[in-house]
């Protein structure tokens, strides 16, 4: 019990996300109007993304510091976890891009630099299911783990940047820093991100028990038979 | 000890003439094709259609050069070399040597773009600038790359790895080739210059610190 109860609280922020999302004021701004709502389905995708690719990246690191075959398992499940949720923000993203701006994929600079970075990850489970040796798989896949974020950094947050944008937040539009105008929003938006965290590393956490277990079962196998 | 390295690089390669002259050739016939692709009307290709193709060609043409880069060594010669001299002059001397070859096929490259279609360029030193940055770019990543491609001995895992974890120089740099071909002023290319340098450096440090890890296998 008192070890779950980060869960419980993550079930709690969600439930209260979707009922507060779905009922609660949100400002009219003209031609967002009621699809600002995604900002608490939308946004924290990409926050939950980059925090659990780089929960993968940090346990490359360590597992190229000292080789331990558990760490190669928890940095894989990360990775797993974080392009889900890449995938899910790029479908909520052309939902809204839909109503918004008349198509769902309209060639922003956001949006093509997450599409690459879900390419450069897609790329590393190609990468990992083409090595056969598992050694040889946990470390050439941790070094590319590395190369991939990094190289994923100017893609989401220094290009679109530079480009102009039609994505809030960026080139003008109303953007995160309008909602200083109403903190309704961020009693909704701040337990939202929260929640939708929790959630990831809950199905991560639950991804690597059974990938351990599998393991263990691997070599209990291997034991009985030689 | 650099030195010798890439003196040995060299002289393997010019002793195997014919990876080199593939390569010249592979170059000479993606030019011919695109030439012939536009039914031989030159005014069809507009400055940014001359831009893509180059950089598309510049692009291909880095992969194949450097793909090769691990692949040609027998696994004794690899064990030799790890016990003479440390992984890091390997991979210095190795991103050296495929960044004077990228560059060396991105210049023929450009040269066969004025021979085959026209010059759409008005600040051409601006773009041999960005040509030098480009190619030190794609030889720093594609270099790792193909070390990690060459362990998994799968064709396909080269461009697969290495095409996304590109596209962010390629973006910069078209860009920039932008900016040249409509004569802007050198200022307005500064952000995309120095984010283009930023990414180098990275890419440089990252393959130098990381490099040593896959050499160990």
């Amino acid at each position: 019990m008192n070890k779950s109860w980060w869960k419980i609280l993550s079930v709690i922020l969600l439930l209260y996300t979707v009922a507060g999302g779905f009922l609660m004021d949100v400002p009219r701004l003209s031609i967002i109007n009621e699809t600002i709502r995604a900002l608490y389905f939308h946004v924290p995708m990409w926050f939950g993304m980059v925090l659990m690719f780089l929960l993968s990246t940090l346990n490359g690191i360590l597992y190229l510091r000292k080789p331990d075959k558990d760490r190669d398992i928890v940095s894989v499940e990360f990775a797993n976890t974080g392009l889900t949720f890449g995938v899910l923000g790029i479908v909520t993203g052309m939902f809204w891009a839909n109503y918004t701006w008349g198509s769902p994929w309209h060639g922003d600079p956001k949006q093509n630099g997450a599409a690459i970075t879900l390419l450069v990850y897609m790329a590393y489970f190609i990468l990992r299911g083409s090595l056969e040796n598992h050694e040889q798989r946990a470390r050439l896949s941790a070094v590319y783990n590395i190369f991939a974020f990094a190289a994923m950094i100017p893609l989401i947050f220094i290009i679109p940047r530079l480009t102009s944008s039609m994505h809030p937040g960026s080139g003008g539009n109303p953007g995160f820093n309008m909602y200083d105008l109403d903190s309704n929003m961020r009693k909704v938006f701040y337990p939202a991100v929260t929640g939708w965290i929790l959630l990831g590393v809950w199905i991560a956490s639950v991804r690597i028990r059974l990938r351990r277990v599998e393991e263990k079962i691997l070599d209990l196998e291997y034991e009985k038979n030689n | 000890m650099l030195v010798r390295l890439l003196y040995k690089e060299f002289t393997l390669e010019l002793r195997r003439k014919t990876v080199i002259s593939g390569l010249a050739l592979y170059l000479i016939s993606t030019i011919f094709i695109y030439y012939l692709s536009f039914n031989l009307r030159q005014n069809l290709i507009s400055p940014l259609t001359w831009s893509a193709l180059f950089w598309v060609t510049i692009l291909f043409t880095s992969v194949n050069t450097v793909a090769k880069s691990f692949i040609g060594e027998k696994k004794g010669e690899q064990i030799y070399y790890y016990s003479l001299v440390s992984p890091v002059l390997i991979i210095v001397s190795k991103i050296l040597y495929n960044f004077l070859l990228c560059l060396l096929l991105a210049m023929a490259g450009y040269i066969l773009f004025l021979v085959f279609f026209t010059n759409p360029l008005v600040d051409v030193g601006l773009f041999s600038l960005t040509i030098a940055l480009a190619c030190l770019g794609f030889a720093a990543s594609l270099t790792l790359l193909s070390g990690i491609a060459a362990k998994a001995n799968n064709n396909i895992l080269m461009p697969v790895l290495s095409f996304p974890v590109i596209i962010g120089i390629l973006l910069m740099v078209i860009q920039i080739t932008k900016n040249c071909i409509d004569g802007l002023d050198r200022s307005a290319s500064t952000d995309e210059l120095l984010t283009l340098c930023a990414i180098n450096i990275m890419v440089t440090s990252i393959s130098y610190l990381l490099f040593p890890y896959i050499w160990r296998s």
